[in-house]
């Protein structure tokens, strides 16, 4: 089943800023998605109007099967959002900011309290529940926002960049929570800016760049495009100058460290026997940036060009 | 229709009570001591002067207007200020998100500016019992008298949110506008003592027929027909109400 078909969604602001020309998506129910694009591409725009808080100039969406213009309430039921910015009151408390919102779903309050302290304790905030939210810290008001929009345990979960600000514990703590409730059956979108993020948690990808989406594919798919790699290698000896490595693209980038770029046809046993003719031994390698990452800047760079 | 409509409505309430009863010093204390003052000057210290107005002491005369008075500011103040703030934190978007029907969110906030405006009744109610005995000629038209109010400047307040952009905004109507009317719409004076050109112009104000339907609730005594100014809270509450809710269906203010 479709969790969210969008189509020929088109929006153009009231300052005739067109953010949205016409994007079409379509996402599986049980589906771990991620909408990449760099900033203004129209990811926050296009979950806006998903959400009913931006309205759209044309275009349908439907949320597992409700049309969003003609079966609101219902669409919105199915729908838990967690924006990019805060956006809770700060003079409430944790607890009363969750259960607030159960109501707002028409959840009961003896229910409402239930999923609050589950959530609450599994996102670790319940002991912080009394607290008002303006007190708590970057990470703590973005998972606040998360155990918030699980209150009315919705089908599909769109997180707007959940872990921006977030630091590296706090971040792998957010992303083991988001496995385990999409493993339960919880469709997820995600938007992040942290390539590593979509890289490692979702199964399909969308890019969005200037309103359009440019790629739409399977996370799979996407990375087996990629033609080649950059690698970073630690030398155990330092070299004052870099031999002729044949066939490879090298730079020295100090005297212990070599960037070598490695095509896809490429073997890289034969790039090891090449470094040990001219006695070079390597300790360590590492790719120089995500896979994800090339890919996208390449992407995007493309799509520039045909502008 | 519970699930939907009276469990939001519930939570909306609640938490517009408990957001003004939290900053009580801000919202009930100020009208109580700001209208014992009124008592004071113009009750006990000009009002022996002055005599009587339409046949009571002037005390008396003034004080369902000065009761009056602190609910219209109330009910208006407490829904702008909320509306405007949600609007501000952007915590608007909790509800705009859920699948509440916007009369709801509407009926929510204006019940919240109601609870306030009776609240804040009350309390200037029993100040005014400290300077003078309140009489009490209809207790049934005091109430909807004050409940329509109370509706009627809780919409008007939302309607003020909606269209702010910024904090100016929300002081700009009721300096501007609300205080003028409030101050000529016969709190202090009967509209009889106005030439008739005047007369004529205060038939425009809407507060000249809440300080009036209230007054004869109070002394059994108006400038103007009754029947007539119950007509005129419900034209208001019914316009006021249309324009609101057509307001937040297109999402005037509060969506891109």
């Amino acid at each position: 089943m479709s969790a969210l078909v969008i189509k020929n969604l088109k929006k153009t602001y009231r300052n005739k800023l067109t953010a949205l020309k016409g994007i079409n998506l379509h996402i599986n129910q049980g589906d771990f998605f991620a909408l990449l694009g760099p900033n203004g591409a129209g990811k926050s725009t296009a979950i806006g109007i998903i959400c009913g808080l931006v309205n759209k100039t044309s275009g349908t969406i439907e949320v597992f099967g409700h049309d969003i213009d003609t079966a609101t309430n219902v669409a919105k039921s199915c729908i838990g959002i967690v924006p990019q910015e805060i956006n809770f009151s700060q003079f409430e408390t944790c607890l009363s900011i969750v259960l607030n919102q159960g109501g707002y779903y028409g959840i009961h309050r003896k229910v409402a309290m239930q999923r609050a302290e589950k959530y609450l304790v599994k996102l670790g905030l319940w002991d912080k529940r009394h607290e008002y939210s303006r007190d708590l810290s970057g990470g703590m008001k973005r998972r606040l926002m998360i155990a918030r929009a699980l209150i009315h345990e919705p089908k599909m979960l769109i997180l707007d960049e959940p872990t921006a600000g977030v630091d590296v514990e706090l971040r792998r703590s957010t992303w083991r929570f988001l496995i385990d409730i999409n493993q339960q059956g919880t469709t997820i979108v995600l938007t992040t800016h942290y390539l590593e993020e979509a890289e490692s948690l979702c199964k399909n990808i969308a890019i969005i760049d200037k309103g359009e989406i440019v790629k739409d594919t399977s996370m799979k798919q996407l990375l087996s495009n990629l033609n080649k790699e950059t690698f970073i290698f630690d030398l155990i000896e330092p070299i004052k100058t870099l031999p002729e490595l044949t066939g490879f693209k090298a730079k020295l980038i100090d005297f212990s460290t070599i960037e070598i770029e490695i095509k896809r046809e490429n073997n890289i046993n034969a790039l090891f026997k090449i470094l040990s003719s001219h006695g070079i031994n390597v300790c360590s390698m590492r790719n120089k940036s995500n896979r994800l990452e090339e890919l996208f800047l390449n992407l995007l760079d493309n799509n520039s060009k045909t502008d | 229709m519970y699930k939907n409509s009276l469990i939001p409505f519930i939570t909306i309430v609640i938490k517009e009570v408990c957001r003004f009863m939290r900053i009580w010093v801000q919202t009930i204390l100020p009208p109580a001591i700001s209208m014992a003052l009124y008592f004071v000057i113009f009750g006990s210290l000009i009002g022996p002067r002055i005599g009587t107005m339409n046949g009571f002491d002037y005390i008396d005369y003034i004080a369902p207007g000065i009761i009056m008075m602190s609910i219209i500011n109330n009910a208006y103040g407490n829904v702008v200020s909320s509306f405007f703030g949600a609007k501000f934190q952007r915590h608007i978007e909790e509800m705009l998100v859920a699948p509440i029907p916007n009369f709801v969110i509407l009926a929510g906030y204006v019940t919240g500016g109601v609870v306030r405006g009776f609240l804040v009744g009350a309390v200037v109610a029993i100040v005014a019992l400290f300077f003078t005995d309140l009489k009490l000629h209809s207790l049934s038209i005091m109430i909807v008298v004050v409940f329509m109010t109370s509706i009627v400047f809780s919409l008007a307040g939302l309607i003020n949110a909606i269209f702010a952009e910024k904090f100016d905004d929300i002081s700009i109507i009721p300096t501007f506008v609300l205080t003028p009317l409030i101050y000529l719409g016969g709190v202090f004076y009967s509209i009889n003592l106005l030439p008739a050109f005047w007369q004529t112009v205060s038939a425009f104000n809407p507060i000249l027929y809440v300080v009036n339907a209230f007054r004869y609730g109070m002394l059994g005594e108006s400038d103007i027909n009754i029947t007539h100014a119950f007509i005129m809270l419900l034209v208001f509450s019914i316009v006021l109400f249309g324009i609101s809710l057509q307001l937040l269906n297109k999402g005037v203010g509060i969506k891109s």
